[in-house]
Parts: C-alpha cells; sequence; structure tokens
C-alpha cells in the first residue's frame, strides 16, 4: 500500500472511530441529566435506575473518546506534519479553547460519577448538565477547527507563505457555524435512535420493560426532535456548500456540466468518463432551488473544476445519497412517533412502532459517518480548502502501511470490546435494577 | 506573552509526570505486587486515583496543543522524527486508558478481567517508558535532519542507550510516586507497612536506575553532568533534591502522608527543572547543533497573544474545579459512594 493512501485511510478510520465516540459522550450526559431531573423530581426509582445504568455508559463512552481524542492530536503531526506546521498556529484558537471545555468535562464527569451521596442532590445533579455542555462546546469547537479546512480564513497566503495571522478570524470563518450545526443536531439523533433502538428491542424481549419504557421515551424524544431540526440545518449547510465549495456540491450531486435549472439527482450511478449518471431519479430544478433559493440559477458542475482539482465524485455521491435517505428515513419515523404521542396513544407503546425503532438503531451513525465522507472526502485534493493539497502535507517518513495495520488492529478489537461490556451492561439490567413497578422511594 | 505560554508549557509537562504518572505508577507497583496483596492494592490504588484520573490526559493535550498552536516547527520535528516512539507510547495510552475503564465498569466480573489487567499493567509500564525515550532524544542531539536513511533518520533518532535508560528511570520514578501516594492510603497497620516497605524500595530503584541514566550518558558522549553542574540553579537543584530525598527516606514510617507527597512532588519537580533548565530556551538539541528554541521558533504575535490569553481564560475555570474535586473526595473519604 502507498504511504499516501495508508496516512489517508489511517487518519478517516481514525476519526471515524473517534467520531462515535465523542457524540455519544456528548449527547449521552443529556439523557442522563434528563432522567436524573426526573428523579429528583418524581422520586420514582426507576428514574434513578436509569440515570445510574446510563452513567456507566456515559463513564466507558467518555473515556474512550478521550483516549482516541488524545491520540488524534497526535495522529495530525505524526501523518501530516506539513499541514500542522502551517495551519498550527492559524486555526489553533479552537484547539486550545476545546482544552478548556474537554478539561471542565472531565473534572465534571469526575464529581458526577464519584458523586453520589456526597454532594447536595441539585449540585450533583448540575455537575451532570456541566459535562452535557461543556461535551458540547469542545464538538463545536471540534467543528470549527475542521470548517477552517474547508474555508480557510484569518491569513493571506502569499507567495507560498502564510502571513497576517489572525487566530479569532480562523476560527469564527465562514463555515463554522452551519458544520457546527449540522453535526451536534447530527450527534443528538445518532446518539438518540442508537439509545431508543436498544431499549425498544428490550421491551420487545420482555424483560424488564418498565425500566426500558422509561429510558426508550427520553431517547426517542430527543432523537426524534433533532431529526425534524436536521432537514432545516442541512438546507443551510447545502447553501453553504453551493457558495464555497462548488466542487464538492457538484460531487455530492453528481453534477457534471454546469446549467440553468439544475434537477436534483437520486441515486444513480456516476460514471466519471462518460460525465453521466446512470439510473438516476431526477426532479427538476430541485438542485438549482437548494442551493440558491431559485429555481432557475445557474450551478456550477464539475466542468468548470480542472481535473486535478476534483474530488472522488462516486465516494462522494454514494455517500450523501446515504445520509440524505437515512435522515428522510429517520424524519418519517420520527413523524409518526410524533404523531402517535399527540393523537394516538394506543401506537406510541405497540409492537410495530418499536420493531421500527430497533430497525433505525444503526441509522443515525450510519447516516453520521456518510455525512463526514461527504465533507472529507468532498475537500479532496485539498487539505486546506484551495491553498495545500493533501498529498503536499503527508509525513516523509515510509512505511505508513504498518501503522495503519496496527492502528486499524487496535481500533477494532477497541470496538469489539467495547460492544461486548455495552451488550453485558444492557443485558444485566434486570439483575441490577429491579424496576418492575413505579415505586416510590422516600 | 511568550513567557506566559511557556510557563503553561512547563507546569502541564510538571503536572503531566506528577499526576499522570502516579497514576501509570499505581500500574506499574501493581505489577511488582505479590499475587496475595494485588486486590488490595488495587482497590487502594482504584479509591485514590478514581476521581482525578479522567482530568490526567488533559495535561497532555495541553501540552500537544501549545506545542502545535505556539511553536509548530517544534511539534513536526518531534512528530516526523520521533514517530515511532510516540506510537508505542500511544499505544500505550489507548491501552490503559480503555483498561482502566473497562476493569471498574464491566458489569460482568469474570474471565474478562484476566484479559484487562495485564493489558492495564503492561501499558502502565509502556507508557512512561516510551515518555522517558522522547524525552531524552529531544535533547541529547541524536535527532539528524541531514538523514537520508530511514535507520538514521527515524530509529538512531530515538533508540540509544541514553534515552533507554531515561525511559528506565521515569517508569521507576511514576512507580516511586505511586508508592509515596498511596502511603496516605493505607486505613490499618498492616496496610501502612506494605506501603512502606514497597516505597523504601522503590526509592533505591530510582537511585540506581538514575545511575544507569548518568553512565550511559558517559558513554554515548552526552555531557549531562556538564548541562546540570555549569550553572548554579542547576546544582541547587540538585542538592535540593537529594536533600529532601533523605527527608523523604526517614520520615516513611513516621505517619506523615501529606508532608512525603509534597516532598515526592518537590524531587520530581527540581529534576524536571534542572534537567531542562541548562538548555532553555532550547527545546529540541538537534545533530550538528542547530537547536530548536522556545524563542527563536515561537508563532506569530497574534498567535501567541491568543494563545496565552486562551490558557489564562482556561485556567481561571480550571484550576478552582480541579482544587474543589481533589479537596472534596479528600475530605469526604470514607463516605460510601455508589460504586
Amino acid at each position: 500500500m502507498d504511504d499516501f493512501l495508508a496516512a489517508r485511510l489511517q487518519m478517516a478510520f481514525s476519526l471515524g472511530f473517534h467520531i462515535v465516540f465523542s457524540c455519544i459522550g456528548m449527547v449521552m450526559p443529556f439523557f442522563m441529566c434528563t432522567a436524573h431531573y426526573l428523579w429528583l423530581k418524581r422520586k420514582k426509582a426507576v428514574y434513578l435506575d436509569v440515570t445510574k445504568a446510563w452513567s456507566k455508559g456515559v463513564a466507558i463512552f467518555f473515556a474512550t473518546g478521550a483516549v482516541s481524542g488524545t491520540v488524534l492530536s497526535f495522529e495530525l503531526g505524526l501523518l501530516w506534519p506539513k499541514f500542522m506546521e502551517h495551519a498550527g498556529p492559524i486555526f489553533g484558537m479552537p484547539f486550545s479553547l476545546e482544552g478548556t471545555a474537554f478539561f471542565i468535562e472531565a473534572i465534571a464527569l469526575g464529581f458526577y460519577l464519584y458523586g453520589w451521596n456526597r454532594f447536595h442532590p441539585w449540585f450533583h445533579w448540575f455537575t451532570g448538565v456541566i459535562v452535557g455542555i461543556s461535551g458540547l462546546l469542545s464538538g463545536i469547537l471540534v467543528v470549527a477547527a475542521n470548517a477552517w479546512m474547508n474555508s480557510p480564513a484569518g491569513f493571506d497566503f502569499i507567495n507560498g507563505q502564510y502571513l497576517n495571522i489572525d487566530p479569532m478570524k480562523a476560527m469564527f470563518n465562514e463555515a463554522w457555524f452551519s458544520q457546527a450545526l449540522h453535526m451536534c443536531v447530527a450527534a443528538f439523533v445518532s446518539t438518540g435512535f442508537a439509545v431508543a433502538g436498544v431499549h425498544a428491542m428490550m421491551i420487545l424481549k420482555g424483560k424488564n420493560v418498565n425500566f426500558h419504557r422509561k429510558a426508550f421515551q427520553i431517547a426517542a424524544i430527543f432523537g426524534t426532535i433533532a431529526a425534524c431540526l436536521q432537514p432545516i440545518s442541512g438546507d443551510i449547510s447545502a447553501k453553504d456548500v453551493a457558495k464555497r465549495q462548488p466542487a464538492k456540491l457538484a460531487a455530492m450531486e453528481a453534477h457534471f456540466h454546469t446549467e440553468k435549472g439544475v434537477p436534483l439527482i437520486i441515486g444513480g450511478i456516476p460514471d466519471t468518463a462518460t460525465q453521466t449518471v446512470k439510473y438516476a431519479v431526477k426532479i427538476p430544478k430541485a438542485l438549482s432551488f437548494m442551493a440558491t433559493g431559485d429555481f432557475n440559477a445557474e450551478v456550477k458542475g464539475l466542468d468548470q473544476i480542472p481535473k486535478k482539482d476534483q474530488p472522488p465524485v462516486a465516494v462522494v455521491h454514494y455517500a450523501f445519497q446515504i445520509m440524505v435517505g437515512l435522515g428522510m428515513a429517520m424524519l418519517g419515523l420520527a413523524v409518526v412517533y410524533f404523531i402517535a404521542l399527540l393523537k394516538k396513544k394506543n401506537w406510541a407503546g405497540s409492537k410495530w412502532m418499536l420493531k421500527l425503532f430497533v430497525i433505525a438503531t444503526p441509522m443515525g451513525f450510519l447516516a453520521l459517518e456518510a455525512g463526514w465522507t461527504v465533507t472529507e472526502v468532498g475537500r479532496q485534493p485539498w487539505i486546506i480548502y484551495g491553498v495545500m493539497r493533501t498529498a503536499d502535507a503527508v509525513t516523509p517518513m515510509p512505511g505508513i502501511a504498518y501503522s495503519f495495520y496496527l492502528f486499524t488492529a487496535v481500533y477494532i478489537s477497541l470496538a469489539i470490546i467495547v460492544s461486548l461490556l455495552l451488550f453485558r451492561q444492557i443485558t444485566m439490567v434486570d439483575k441490577l435494577y429491579d424496576s418492575s413497578s413505579d415505586k416510590k422511594i422516600k | 506573552m511568550v513567557y506566559v505560554v511557556i510557563i503553561f508549557l512547563w507546569t502541564a509537562i510538571l503536572l503531566y509526570i506528577l499526576l499522570g504518572g502516579a497514576d501509570f505508577g499505581a500500574g506499574i507497583i501493581e505489577l511488582f505486587t505479590s499475587r496475595a496483596n494485588r486486590p488490595r492494592m488495587r482497590k487502594k490504588m482504584y479509591e485514590a486515583i478514581g476521581p482525578i484520573w479522567e482530568a490526567n490526559h488533559m495535561w497532555l493535550i495541553i501540552v500537544i496543543v501549545i506545542l502545535f498552536v505556539g511553536f509548530p516547527k517544534i511539534y513536526t520535528t518531534v512528530s516526523i522524527y520521533l514517530h515511532i516512539p510516540l506510537v508505542c507510547m500511544l499505544m500505550g495510552i489507548i491501552a490503559r486508558g480503555t483498561a482502566f475503564v473497562f476493569r471498574n465498569y464491566d458489569a460482568v466480573k469474570d474471565d474478562m478481567q484476566k484479559v484487562y489487567t495485564p493489558i492495564f499493567v503492561i501499558s502502565s509500564v509502556i507508557t512512561p517508558f516510551f515518555l522517558g525515550i522522547i524525552a531524552a532524544s529531544a535533547v541529547s542531539g541524536q535527532i539528524d535532519l541531514q538523514a537520508q536513511d530511514f535507520v538514521s533518520a527515524y530509529i538512531l533518532s530515538w533508540l540509544s542507550w541514553f534515552s533507554l535508560s531515561v525511559g528506565l528511570f521515569t517508569v521507576t520514578i511514576c512507580a516511586y510516586l505511586a508508592t509515596v501516594f498511596i502511603i496516605g492510603e493505607a486505613e490499618n497497620e498492616q496496610d501502612g507497612q506494605l506501603f512502606t516497605r514497597k516505597a523504601r524500595r522503590t526509592i533505591f530503584i530510582v537511585m540506581a536506575a538514575g545511575g544507569l541514566v548518568f553512565l550511559a550518558a558517559h558513554s554515548e558522549g552526552i555531557p549531562l553532568l556538564n548541562w546540570i553542574f555549569s550553572d548554579v540553579p542547576g546544582i541547587i537543584a540538585l542538592i535540593m533534591a537529594t536533600i529532601s530525598l533523605v527527608i523523604t527516606f526517614v520520615l516513611l514510617n513516621r505517619n506523615k502522608p501529606i508532608m512525603l507527597r509534597l516532598l515526592a512532588g518537590f524531587q520530581v519537580t527540581m529534576i524536571l527543572f534542572a534537567a531542562t533548565y541548562s538548555h532553555f530556551p532550547d527545546i529540541i538539541l538537534l545533530k550538528g547543533g542547530d537547536n530548536l528554541s522556545l524563542l527563536r521558533h515561537q508563532g506569530e504575535l497574534k498567535t501567541m497573544e491568543a494563545l496565552g490569553y486562551a490558557l489564562l481564560i482556561g485556567s481561571i475555570f480550571i484550576i478552582p474545579a480541579l482544587v474543589y474535586l481533589i479537596y472534596s473526595f479528600q475530605q469526604k473519604k470514607g463516605t460510601k459512594g455508589a460504586h
């Protein structure tokens, strides 16, 4: 395997792994605090049990996410030293603030996990809220740094030199808001659906139903609300990408020829040689409308972008289709769930509803990974869009393929152990917690 | 502002060695504890490091962030030429961090524990070992920017007796910190004696490893003695460290746990001071003497200002919270938590 490809794959793998853990670590605390709040208000033991069970999940995911995040901060330099040499001083601001947010999250988590019966109950609850808020903040900051790679700002690039650096401008680059919003909502969707799906399965198995119903409801409400908000954020992102990175949008939509009134392409197999898309469904003028708000507007196609600056079309196109498709499926389920909650109470606990949620368990995370692929692969061949090529940033050290095999093996074994651990946490629920009734304590 | 950043960098390194070091040490002494005493040792260790261990990675992250934002040339040089020991250290960090959580949060306590525990223990040795190698390689002039072949560029940059001996020394320092730290956790006479005995033995091992470092430096022509004894502050630091080590030794069985912890912390601070002072502001010594300096290789003014303010603002939030965290768990020990 050639070193450049190995470095890209290792980075993709590390980020793809980290993103799952950090999203869960970022969103689960909010579920946990909601259950904790309900326990403090209603004094039903089942909410305390849910809180404690979830707090163990938070601990496992936080630790794994912290470790994979530490590794990433090294990998940036190990794999892309030329990028970091120039980019570090420019886009470092969000990273230095993220350090603080993450530190506070770790401290708050220390208070929360070890603080049962040691502090005032509401102070203890509040430390859990801090875990969630600071986690979300670090997520936003890290995404702001990634947004800078898509939308470089805060410096002048003159004769290969990076001059007049302004770290604040770099942090608040044009893409930071749309990307951070899309990512945060995605974290809620994917974690919400994953957690709800797992508890739905346990309800269907008929074990400790009361416990799992309460847990399911909290996760499902978070996930479905987020799923309804995501299309709005997606629209903001699409318009933003159309303006800043026409090459990315063109690859997402496999849009080869610059035209007016461009149709939206759904599915299909793009062929870069003939510049056509086979077997696709086309919605007339929809892409022009989505990208600009005007049905007849011109949308730049790949023909306007030099061959050497084009991202790989097929990967980006398929990833985008997967993301949108799964997003729509979850939106549909969310709408059905809301109808159930508001109008058809007997739907909410029905078997078919739970089964739908079980099917939807992995959808959020698959969509998340697909979306990440769109934004990262869609930026290629650039590591800093329009400024530095990824191939020019890679480390001079040969033999990166071995490093890639090593990291892959480690991440795969970690994923297996974490899954085993979660499986055990979930199956132990009926032994650890007796939540058969809505009994109140105190 | 660059000095504010440098002080943060140095303090973060020190705190990582002290707190993270005690944390690594916990795993190291588990390895050197008889099978019979192991469960008791482990339980005490978990109670002692549990609440703050989540925070320990952060010191390392702060060090890395300061380096890549403020001193990118230094960060990238280390990343390129010390790639291999860095990857080894990262493997240690991954294995250790996850094994620690897994063994404490696995809902079923069964044979899987036999998988987690060795991973935790071995990675507790590997991580500080490579950390020491990296630090030693950075200051011993082994990195050769002109190297043409793989071995001299990426292997000989860190593989030397000096680096290996510093790696070993770092491991013993971690073990020492942990043994001194845990003395205060003993609840009965028997535990107290066990921990004191451990601490005393560790002191001898630290001194032996320290001697090895000097021997290795001498045999490879690294002027370690010159560095330390060429200026007064270095000499003073080393003398203070030695005196306090003697005091520690005397106090070991006098039941003064807090005093002991402070002394151990003081010694490590002095060693780090002596090791860094003579080179300052140089931080990476390259082959051929073209060194990387914290002052000459700093980022642009605006970057350094932003970084400095970010660190200052961050510490306003972090320090009180961290102090309160450690304080509350010291105060309320004995009150049983939910775990």
